[in-house]
């Protein structure tokens, strides 16, 4: 039977038990995981092996849950930009979107161009959805749009394309090498996926400005930076190298994975 | 003690057993730096939005908070606060409102107790999505080895002599009166085994129903862990255990002879109190 009586030992070895943590945190000697560090390289593998997985796992058409009228029960909260600044965002949106255009292009058959009311005019997916933000909040909100799927058939796609890349309206930084407009990409099987709409209505009313009007994209498998909103241009490719620093989207050009399914 | 000043005499009395398989030390080391990492990156990703609700969705519109930290002007300048079921707390300095190089700075936990020490989600998301799959992984290793090599059935499942004598053990804790045996006593086998067997599972599937793919996969998981917000809260207070556990992990150590804990859990070998084997200790005590 031992009693609890301090030696120099033991004070030592607490110390050094319980200072190594604090001193790991408090020095920053974890601080360095820049984009380019080889550390950050190995850590990133991690995020391949979950989309791998969780791709396995779903499945290309395995529904995101949906939810009932009695579950909407404050406005969307919106993210990012809110009110573009965009010279041709305001003059779009002072017309009511009436000369605004959707483009289809790049890797398809046939290069499109939508009006806001030809894409009101296709068949509609109505979904109410949860929006889990990166930022760790959820909101529960009904969407209406036409369902991706439904233009990249028009558009025919060639065999080549693996993503589809979205080109928006609004200014998300400004610094003195220039301005970014927002940009995101998902694959085809999200692109494909059922739920995966361009939302121009919410909690039946039109889109409103802050949460993207005239048009966004859903994807409901993923989290909100992965649903580009203002969208003006959709490009197929094969390859994310040339789109922003070639991670994907602004965010993923930020430090955010690219897939954004966790 | 057995650091004390005649340790080499009592060598003969206290004999060095076997007391970890290699498999249980390795396991443990590995999953102590992966919880570390994840903790403090946890504690950033909480940072990008310090907030915790109950239910399907965060309240904006109306209210389901059960914490929140945050800063607000006060009479002598910016204030931390951290909100618990409604009640306020000044937590200045740590929670809510802390220094970044010299600067107050609203942030929920400080920059100590985050990696990195400054405001990066994605980094931070990097980091914890990695040492989650080291946990995992880990965690079925060691339950597959566990069930093979013994170390389920013979340390960690409690028996009907664990739970009689669990009131003497509990005083002995609280007595700070440490038996060195064979055998975990029950408050540990309690313990690990509600960390191994609760607190982690909770945290991995807790984890788990936070990722919109994962929620549409398996549906059911995040509406029985009570909607993703629930899921959220749920996955912040099983850290808060885990934290709780590891401070008195230590301060059990320290206090049963750090020396041998710490040379058992690296080494294997572990030095008992004198004459005493498996069980002996409850028996010689009455």
């Amino acid at each position: 039977m031992s009693k609890f009586t301090l030696s120099r030992r033991t004070l030592l070895t607490s110390a050094v038990l319980g200072g190594s943590g604090l001193l790991l945190g408090s020095c920053n000697v974890l601080d360095g995981l820049d984009r380019d560090s080889s550390v950050r390289d190995v850590l990133e593998s991690a995020n391949n092996l979950t989309y791998r997985v969780q791709r396995a796992l779903a499945g290309p058409n395995a529904l995101a849950e949906e939810f009932t009228e009695a579950d909407i029960r404050q406005p969307q909260r919106p993210n990012g930009i809110t009110n573009p600044d965009d010279e041709d965002y305001k003059a779009f949106l002072a017309n009511n979107f009436a000369d605004w255009r959707l483009e289809v292009s790049g890797l398809v058959a046939k290069p499109l161009s939508y009006s806001l009311a030809q894409l009101q005019a296709m068949p509609s997916r109505t979904q109410i959805t949860r929006h889990d933000c990166v930022e760790g909040w959820s909101c529960i909100a009904k969407w209406i749009g036409v369902p991706l799927s439904l233009v990249l058939d028009e558009a025919a796609p060639k065999p080549s394309a693996r993503y589809v890349v979205f080109y928006c309206m609004d200014t998300i930084e400004q610094d003195l090498s220039g301005s970014f407009k927002y940009y995101g990409s998902i694959d085809l099987i999200d692109a494909r996926h059922p739920q995966t709409i361009l939302a121009y209505g919410m909690n039946g009313r039109p889109l409103p400005v802050e949460n993207g009007a005239p048009l966004r994209v859903r994807v409901e498998r993923q989290l909100g930076y992965k649903m580009p909103k203002y969208l003006r241009k959709i490009e197929l490719v094969d390859s994310l190298a040339a789109i922003g620093m070639g991670h994907g989207g602004y965010w993923e050009d930020n430090g955010y994975e690219w897939y954004g399914g966790i | 003690m057995i650091d004390g000043p005649f340790e080499s005499q009592q060598a003969v009395k206290r004999p060095l057993i076997y007391r970890q398989f290699l498999w249980t030390r390795l396991t443990h080391w590995v999953w102590a730096v992966a919880i570390f990492f994840l903790l403090l990156s946890g504690l950033q990703i909480f940072n990008a939005h310090p907030t915790l609700y109950l239910g399907k969705q965060s309240g904006f519109g109306f209210s389901n908070e059960v914490l929140a930290m945050g800063a607000e002007d006060g009479p002598a300048g910016p204030v931390g606060y951290t909100r618990i079921l409604g009640m306020h707390f000044n937590t200045t300095g740590v929670l809510g409102l802390s220094v970044v190089d010299d600067t107050p700075t609203n942030r929920g936990f400080p920059a100590w107790a985050t990696i990195p020490s400054y405001q990066d989600l994605g980094t931070g998301r990097v980091v914890h999505f990695f040492f989650a799959w080291v946990l995992v992984i880990t965690l079925a290793g060691w339950l597959v080895g566990s069930l093979f090599n013994g170390h389920l059935r013979r340390d960690l499942a409690p028996r009907g002599a664990d739970l009689r004598a669990l009131p003497g053990d509990i005083v002995n804790h609280l007595k700070f009166r440490f038996h060195h045996t064979r055998d975990y006593n029950t408050l540990q086998k309690l313990a690990y085994g509600g960390i191994l067997f609760v607190v982690l599972p909770l945290l991995i599937l807790t984890g788990l129903a936070m990722s919109p793919t994962m929620d549409a996969v398996v549906p059911f998981l995040v509406d029985a862990l009570g909607g993703r917000q629930t899921a959220r809260t749920i996955h912040f207070c099983m850290m808060l255990l885990i934290v709780g556990f590891f401070l008195v992990h230590m301060v059990m150590i320290l206090a049963a002879g750090p020396l041998n804990e710490l040379r058992s859990i690296i080494t294997g070998w572990y030095r008992l109190d004198p004459s005493f084997g498996s069980h002996d200790a409850e028996k010689a005590e009455k």
